[in-house]
């Protein structure tokens, strides 16, 4: 039931992962584990696609990354919000907010 | 940006540690998925599994982010370029033929395109050389001919268009008193000459007007190959005397060999005069065409038509102010590009067409080769698509192969035309102007890489095409065994294109080849056989001889030439010679009225010639008598007429007893006739050549003698004259002219004898670019022809085999040897049918553009097209022949079981 609304639009995926990094840097998995708990477990992103996705978003200069040692002493990939990141997560959130509003609208009328 | 090129970069360069990178990442969170499950609770081996199933398969994950990696394309086609040559590589036979193939191909159309590129495009060595244009007067029997010095001088006050024009014309370049006397090249040039061409001294001083007038203190320019080899590069040479052609000159300047310039009238010379300061009064009438052309800067902004409506302007003018003279005055412009190249033009460009045609029947070939391949490639396919490779993958991957192959071909093609030009060029060395300037070149390379992967593409557009659109699960079904409707027509179509375009190339070379056979049935009239010619100039100065001394002169040179053992006939000669240079003078023949302005009179070509002259040449007498040695000074003036002199204007009656009054030039002041009487008609001689005298408007022509010439022309002798001489046949020229050089010059030390050419040379390079034509449209009528047949029988072939069991079928049912023979060759007659049709249609529209290079042939000439039709049908079921043998053997048991 998650899995079919992972695909819901291609945006969507990268404004989730800007969201889940506006916080705080996190690595693959805990990219993963945050989008389901932000969206109270309604996405369930698949790594095949969230990996691609945060190489893609590298090379666009969105989100850098960096090796760390996670909590459990484990180097782990960490990947940042860049300021050209966050520009581009104000810019999604905002354009994901005129998409709701108007389709609110347009479900609403009639 | 930057930072996506930098990204691509590393992805191209830093592969091992961006994958290293991604396995190291993968891992890490595979750790922290496992962790995350046993600590609920899981058992290692279990929290694994359940982690990898998570992530979903760790390759296919890299795999997805390797797609996202910039460089991705690049890499994918390098990959699909190794992959083409491993195809190769297993396929050798295969990849041979097709690389030379496209080799032949590529490197003919590099090698026409390098001539092109020397001759056509690329630019004269001279500053902003696209300015400079040529300028000729036309007169109404003469486009294109010499202009009269005054008329220049005028064109060059009056014109608006030029900056600046410079005249010039051939000067006598007899050297002497600085060591061995020596004949080199020389012109009379404006002081604009070298200014316009962009030309400045390495030393000294370019000439100045002051130098350029009559009465001057004569100067000289001399080359930076002369200022060596005499002066042995003295830089205090300037101011140094030099005597040229009889005359004490001071040295101003020194021309660098950088400069090389040649036209049909214009050659890089050892010494430049001033135009200008010519002595002869006669050089200054307005009627006097003594050879001089003109070249001229155009000014800022001004193109060649506004400057030709200009000049128009000004020949009006010209024509109203010297009616005698100048009515009717035109002139002619080109670019000196246009001037230099002239005739050459439409050959190079119908052997660009030609050029072209080959390298799409080589095209065509390779496609054909290479559908047939990709039809047992078709299960490799299949299996890839079926793994999941996209369709346009796998078009674009076979687009690759194609370029693999085609980049090999043009790399081994310019190798081929490497050679290939140099052969060309050195068939042909005088026939093509600018062929020190064809070589590889950067834009020569360019254009090659260009064709190749161009020829790449399009070879490799219909086996892509092909496959995909093939039914991929049909094709793996069939397992390759079932003919593909769609195949054979294409290779149907391929042969039918293929056999259309070789028949045009064969048409082509058909016409030139009936051109030649015209030419060389044409009758010069005169037997080029054993006679040679070659100049002889006194070293001395001959001003102060008197015309006496000079013909006692000519006649011991005569006798010492008659000495020389092997020497059968001897003529000293001066005027037009046949093939070479020409010599025009006015006349009027009796019972003729004569026009009211002189320059209204008729022009016959003129020889002055020795009487031998008609047994060196074995110029037919038709009537009277040929000039005899009582023809001499004290005797009455005699003329000998030929065939068409006489036909033209004695029309009907005997001209031996009528006169005709040559237009004596002697005299600056005034205009004086010579009358001559007409003693006999000889034959006529081809004078512009074995194809250009038909085309010429003027044929009438006189002979003269010698020792009758005026006084005033003896003075001529000082620049030199030419010889005739017939040997005995079985002497070689070459062996012949050096005995008689060494003979002549132990009793003439005082001469220089030079420019020796055998008769049967000039003939032949009057029809020089003819043969150049001949040479290149049949070999490339012969590869078309080649590559066609192989194509053919490539197609029949492959037919064959794809119908084995149709015919070993019809063999059990009983069929015939002989029928599966016919049923085969049908197949391919129909083909070359239908190819030969679309030929022949193309032709028609094809060959007017090679018209202005034939001769006594028509474009459409019947003959060659029955004729060309028949030697490619002949051929092409040859290539037939051997396919359908093979069908006719087939075992019906063998065939059967193919099944």
């Amino acid at each position: 039931m998650g899995q079919k609304r992972t695909d819901l639009l291609r945006g969507t995926l990268d404004l989730l992962v800007l969201k889940a990094l506006s916080v705080e840097p996190l690595h693959g998995v805990g990219i993963s584990r945050r989008i389901a708990q932000i969206t109270k477990g309604a996405f369930q992103v698949s790594f095949g696609s969230l990996f691609p996705a945060l190489h893609r978003m590298e090379e666009r200069g969105w989100v850098e990354a960096e090796w760390r040692s996670s909590d459990n002493n484990r180097r782990a990939k960490y990947y940042r919000l860049t300021s050209a990141g966050r520009a581009q997560l104000k810019a999604e959130e905002r354009q994901w907010n005129e998409v709701v509003k108007i389709m609110t609208t347009a479900v609403l009328s009639s | 940006m930057s930072k996506r090129i930098l990204s691509l970069f590393r992805n191209l360069f830093r592969k091992r540690a961006i994958e290293q990178a991604l396995d190291d990442e993968l891992l890490s969170s595979l750790e922290a998925l496992m962790q995350e499950k046993m600590k609920q609770g899981l058992s290692q081996s279990v929290a694994r599994r359940e982690a990898l199933m998570e992530i979903g398969g760790i390759e296919q994950v890299k795999e997805e982010v390797r797609a996202v990696g910039a460089g991705r394309s690049v890499e994918r086609l390098a990959r699909d370029c190794r992959y083409g040559l491993r195809q190769l590589r297993r396929n050798p036979g295969f990849a041979a033929v097709a690389v030379f193939t496209l080799a032949l191909g590529i490197g003919a159309t590099t090698a026409i395109f390098s001539v092109v590129n020397g001759v056509l495009i690329s630019q004269l060595p001279f500053r902003n050389a696209d300015r400079i244009v040529s300028v000729f007067e036309d007169m109404p029997d003469f486009a294109q001919g010499s202009i009269s010095y005054p008329v220049f001088l005028d064109w060059q006050r009056d014109n608006r268009s030029f900056e600046s024009m410079a005249a010039y014309r051939w000067a006598n370049g007899t050297i002497t008193g600085a060591g061995q006397p020596e004949n080199v090249r020389a012109r009379c040039v404006s002081p604009a000459f070298f200014p316009i061409l962009g030309v400045n001294p390495i030393l000294g001083r370019n000439f100045n007007a002051g130098d350029d007038r009559r009465g001057a203190d004569p100067t000289v320019l001399i080359s930076e190959g002369l200022w060596q080899r005499k002066f042995g590069r003295d830089a205090d040479v300037i101011g140094k005397r030099l005597v040229v052609g009889g005359t004490g000159r001071t040295i101003v300047g020194v021309i660098p060999a950088s400069f090389q310039l040649k036209m049909w009238n214009f050659r890089t010379s050892d010494l430049y005069v001033p135009i200008g300061e010519e002595h002869d009064a006669r050089f200054f009438k307005r009627d006097a065409h003594w050879g001089t052309d003109a070249i001229a800067r155009l000014k800022p902004g001004v193109t060649v038509d506004q400057a030709r409506k200009d000049m128009a302007r000004v020949n009006a003018a010209l024509a109203a102010a010297y009616p005698d003279d100048n009515k009717g005055l035109k002139s002619t412009i080109l670019t000196l590009k246009q001037g230099i190249v002239g005739e050459m033009r439409p050959v190079l460009l119908v052997l660009s067409g030609a050029v072209g045609f080959v390298l799409m029947i080589a095209c065509v070939n390779v496609a054909n080769l290479t559908l047939a391949r990709s039809a047992s490639r078709q299960r490799e396919f299949a299996l890839r698509v079926a793994l999941g490779a996209g369709q346009a993958r796998i078009t674009i991957q076979l687009l690759t192969e194609s370029v693999v192959l085609a980049v090999l071909g043009g790399g081994l093609g310019l190798a081929i035309a490497q050679w290939g030009t140099a052969a060309a060029v050195a068939a042909v060395p005088r026939t093509l102007p600018r062929a020190e300037e064809i070589g590889l070149d950067g834009r020569v390379l360019l254009f090659t890489f260009a064709v190749s992967i161009l020829a790449g593409i399009l070879f490799g557009l219909a086996p892509a095409l092909k496959s995909a659109s093939g039914k991929i699960g049909e094709s793996l079904k069939a397992g390759g065994r079932s003919i593909s409707v769609y195949r054979s027509r294409t290779q149907a179509a391929f042969v039918i294109g293929e056999m259309a375009m070789a028949f045009v190339l064969l048409i082509g070379a058909g016409l030139m080849v009936r051109t030649l056979l015209q030419l060389w049935r044409v009758d010069p009239g005169f037997d080029p056989h054993h006679v040679i010619t070659f100049e002889i100039h006194p070293a001395s100065s001959l001003a102060d001889q008197s015309p006496d001394a000079i013909r006692a002169l000519i006649r011991q040179w005569r006798s010492s030439l008659h000495g020389v053992p092997g020497a059968e006939y001897v003529s000293l000669e001066e005027g037009a010679q046949p093939m070479e240079s020409d010599n025009e003078t006015r006349f009027l023949a009796e019972g003729q009225t004569p026009p009211a302005r002189p320059v209204d009179l008729p022009l016959a070509i003129e020889y002055v010639v020795e009487p031998e002259y008609p047994k060196v040449m074995r110029i037919p007498l038709l009537r009277g008598r040929f000039i005899t040695d009582a023809d001499d000074e004290r005797s009455t003036r005699v003329a000998v007429v030929d065939s068409s002199f006489a036909q033209k204007y004695f029309p009907g009656q005997d001209p031996i007893g009528k006169h005709v009054h040559i237009d004596d030039e002697t005299e600056a002041s005034h205009r004086g006739f010579l009358s001559l009487l007409v003693v006999g008609v000889v034959g006529h001689v081809n004078q512009f050549g074995l194809a250009g005298d038909s085309k010429s408007a003027l044929h009438a022509q006189i002979y003269m003698s010698f020792m009758q010439a005026p006084d005033a022309r003896m003075k001529n002798v000082a620049s030199g004259i030419s010889a005739f001489v017939r040997y005995q046949p079985s002497l070689k020229a070459e062996s012949f002219f050096q005995t008689m050089r060494t003979q002549f010059l132990k009793s003439h030390r005082d001469t220089i004898v030079s420019d020796n050419e055998s008769e049967e040379d000039v003939v032949a390079r009057s029809i020089a670019s003819q043969r150049f034509s001949v040479i290149l449209l049949g070999i490339f009528a012969a590869m078309a022809l080649l590559l066609a047949s192989i194509g053919i029988y490539g197609v029949l072939s492959y037919l064959v085999a794809q119908r084995t069991q149709e015919i070993g079928v019809r063999m059990a049912l009983g069929a015939r040897h002989a029928d599966v023979l016919r049923l085969v060759l049908v197949d391919g007659a129909r083909m070359m049918m239908v190819g030969v049709a679309i030929g022949v249609l193309a032709a028609l529209g094809l060959t007017h553009w090679m018209s202005s290079m034939l001769f006594g042939v028509a474009p459409t000439d019947p003959l060659t097209f029955v004729a060309v039709a028949a030697v490619l049908c002949g051929i092409g079921l040859c290539a037939c022949y051997v396919p359908a043998r093979r069908a006719m053997r087939a075992d019906p048991i063998l065939a059967l079981r193919h099944e």
